[in-house]
């Protein structure tokens, strides 16, 4: 089914397992913390665009109602993640988490 | 015609720009190609017809997080990062981890357009326009959006907790 000329829901969920993908790699690759985050907010975008995708597809209002909630729950979770950062530049002064190792076994 | 140009466009734009955002050395510079990525994926809501999603978009995420980002980089000084002594081991394993997740999701989701959906026809435009998103959200989702208030105000107390000074 085409969502508009020549591009299918397929092109848009390719695009956004790349950019999903792309998260995950970043999270895996990168060992600072702001970065990890941004990466999160990466995945949360490609979450996003299926999300809307899929709501031009069936014509329906619903899935771009749970974008707005995953925005809202985007900005909260940057609200307390990064005030935990700064905590943790407070006390350790690097934001490393090749550093963070008093948990591991 | 134009709107696959367009659909090309950003989606070259978006994962240019996210690769660019892992890769940099400079915070700045990774904050600033995730605005661009987030711009890019605006475009993509328009094109799809999320006209109110693509503007809370540009105000929620480039307006208010990617500034929050930015602040907090500058107040914790990270001009340049230090380098991060990994092996080539553990770098080369998140290339696959990353490459093998992305083929499994794009594997699964291979044959999505032969699902019988909505003909192009019988496609109505303007549930992405603010009225009828609004009539949704505050009818039956009205649970939902007021739960969405109280988890905005636990992170506000918890933000402000956490940045005092004398914290035990």
């Amino acid at each position: 089914m085409e969502l508009f000329h020549n591009i299918t829901i397929n092109h848009y969920l390719t695009l956004s397992a790349i950019l999903f993908a792309l998260g995950v790699f970043g999270i895996l690759y990168r060992r600072n913390a702001i970065i990890m985050f941004m990466c999160v907010e990466l995945m949360l975008n490609a979450v996003n665009i299926t999300l809307v995708a899929f709501s031009k597809m069936w014509n329906q209002t619903d899935a771009q109602v749970f974008v707005f909630f995953i925005m809202v729950v985007a900005a909260a979770e940057v609200a307390v993640g990064l005030a935990i950062l700064m905590m943790l530049y407070r006390n350790m002064h690097t934001t490393d988490t090749t550093f963070l190792d008093k948990l591991k076994f | 015609m134009i709107s696959e140009y367009v659909f090309w466009f950003l989606s070259f734009v978006a994962v240019f720009s996210a690769i660019g955002m892992i890769f940099s050395k400079n915070p700045v510079f990774s904050v600033l190609s995730l605005i661009v990525t987030f711009f890019a994926v605006a475009g993509h809501y328009f094109l799809l017809g999320a006209q109110f999603l693509a503007a809370v978009h540009i105000i929620v995420y480039a307006g208010a997080i990617m500034v929050l980002f930015l602040y907090v980089i500058m107040m914790l000084n990270l001009n340049k990062l230090e380098e991060e002594k990994r092996s080539m081991w553990s770098k080369a394993l998140s290339v696959v981890a990353g490459g093998i997740l992305m083929l499994v999701v794009v594997a699964a989701l291979r044959r999505t357009d032969e699902l019988n959906a909505v003909q192009a026809a019988a496609y109505n435009g303007e549930i992405g326009l603010t009225k009828n998103l609004g009539t949704v959200l505050y009818k039956e989702f009205l649970l939902p959006f007021e739960l969405a208030s109280v988890l905005f105000l636990g992170a506000m107390v918890g933000a402000v907790y956490l940045s005092k000074k004398d914290l035990a």
